[in-house]
């Protein structure tokens, strides 16, 4: 994941992150079980991707940025980018 | 006098400290992440920032140790089924005389956290926070728990209930220029007074609305614009559509508001019920954003006047403040200290903050200036600060 994260989640840091597959929804779930309130960064309150915030799986960008429904299988991996812009 | 200034900046949180007869600033905090509002509750001492960041949402953070360490407040959200109806930026041929089309309907998010104050003494744990897109926040826990208000919320003058259903009366809450960097053009909330003589008296402002009060702890609100003027809408007078920049109380003499707005500098001595127009163009004080009053002299302001809406910048390359201690009737013009040649600074509505006989306010070109005599004359407390976005004494 974007290396920005880890200043607001240091636990997550150096860590090769493994958890079952699933939605992306509920990747990202497990990854708030470890680091609680790490979706509140990736997610709005809606549960949608927030805008300036992309994940893909594998080489494959997420489509589904409201629900969060793709599929990450037993062998991907998620990847979680951010737009960094301003001055 | 006070010994503390909060600085919320575009690259975060700056205390400065006076030891010795001298301002200090200490190591930015928050550091690289904008901060739109920085404030100390006077009650417990507890520090809050409202994190303004650009990807990863509106957060707010707080410190109970004078900023020594922070956490972070996730918990302010708008609750499953806050709706509002959508804004548009006014397009060169928008006429707002035009008919209303049918209204469309968003979901609620915060986008930003604009403005955040602190109950009365016989309220502990009690917070109020302003966001885009125009809701009251309310907590009663120290800021672990946030509740929307919904009477504001549900208002009629946004088209009533939409938890439930459709709009049932006309929307009149407009967008903001504020929100326009989050890629919409929605209402913010970022004025916010808790009368300190009766907690349950509050009024809070609106960019694009107007002045809002409640007498009775936020269960209903009514509008407060008699007497405002819009010149440049159709019906200046019109009871809603105004854009407040920025209103606020004397803490001493609570009926005594004071607003700027782009068509001049407001004042009320009836708490709201009426406001008159006190600007004095030919010495500068017309358009502007934060506006300061006296703690015990309900008459007594400052404002930083800028050249106009359409050219925000110094007038004729000179910073100055101007003071008033009779209601606004005269304005006295205060540069000593202040640079007067080549200066194109612009205060922010949240950038200018009076606390005893001192007065400081902060720029968005990083100069941050200080009165300790109510404005006569100014030291500079740094040239090179980042874009100042707030200003308090704390």
């Amino acid at each position: 994941m974007t290396s920005h994260l880890y200043r607001f989640f240091p636990q997550l840091e150096h860590l090769s992150i493994r958890v079952p597959a699933g939605s992306v929804a509920e990747v990202l779930r497990a990854v708030d079980a470890m680091a609680p309130g790490f979706t509140d960064y990736i997610l709005d309150e809606h549960g949608g991707l927030r805008r300036h915030v992309r994940l893909s799986i594998n080489n494959t960008l997420v489509f589904d940025r409201k629900t969060l429904s793709d599929h990450v299988p037993e062998d991907g991996t998620l990847f979680i980018f951010q737009a960094l812009s301003g001055g | 006098m006070p010994t503390t200034l909060l600085l919320g900046t575009r690259k975060g949180t700056v205390i400065i400290e006076r030891k010795n007869g001298r301002w200090q600033p200490r190591s930015i905090l928050h550091a690289g992440i904008p901060v739109c509002y920085a404030a100390r509750d006077p009650r417990d001492g507890t520090l809050w920032s409202s994190l303004d960041h650009g990807h990863w949402g509106p957060k707010l953070s707080r410190s109970r140790d004078n900023g020594a360490s922070w956490e972070e407040v996730l918990s302010l959200k708008y609750p499953k089924g806050a709706r509002h109806i959508v804004q548009y930026m006014p397009t060169p041929d928008f006429d707002p005389m035009a008919p209303a089309g049918q209204p469309e309907y968003k979901d609620a998010a915060v986008y930003k956290i604009w403005n955040i104050a602190f109950g009365a003494e016989s309220q502990p744990g009690r917070l109020y926070a302003g966001t885009i897109p125009g809701g009251l926040f309310i907590s009663d826990d120290g800021g672990d728990t946030w509740e929307l208000n919904r009477p504001l919320w549900n208002h009629e003058s946004r088209g009533g209930d939409l938890f439930n259903g459709d709009a049932t009366s006309e929307n009149h809450w407009s967008g903001t220029p504020a929100s326009v960097d989050y890629g919409v053009f929605e209402p913010g909330i970022h004025s916010i007074v808790v009368d300190p003589r009766d907690p349950n008296h509050l009024y809070v402002a609106v960019s694009s609305a107007g002045v809002l009060e409640s007498c009775d702890g936020g269960h209903t609100w009514a509008v407060r614009n008699k007497g405002m003027r819009n010149d440049y809408m159709p019906d200046p007078e019109a009871e809603w559509g105004h854009d407040p920049h920025f209103v606020t109380a004397c803490p001493g003499q609570p009926d005594h508001l004071w607003q700027q707005n782009h068509c001049g500098v407001f004042y009320s001595e009836n708490g709201a019920k009426t406001w008159k127009k006190v600007s004095q163009t030919d010495a500068g004080v017309h358009f502007g954003f934060p506006i300061a009053v006296d703690a015990n002299d309900g008459r007594c302001a400052w404002v930083v006047p800028a050249r106009a809406d359409s050219e925000r910048m110094s007038i004729d390359g000179g910073l100055f403040v101007a003071r008033t201690g009779d209601g606004g009737q005269t304005w006295q013009t205060l540069r000593k200290g202040l640079p007067q040649q080549h200066a194109y600074d612009i205060v922010y509505r949240h950038a200018l903050d009076a606390a005893g006989d001192c007065v400081c306010f902060g720029s968005t070109t990083g100069n941050v200036y200080l009165s300790e005599d109510r404005g006569d004359s100014w030291q500079s407390l740094g040239n090179h600060f980042p874009p100042v976005y707030s200003v308090r004494f704390g």
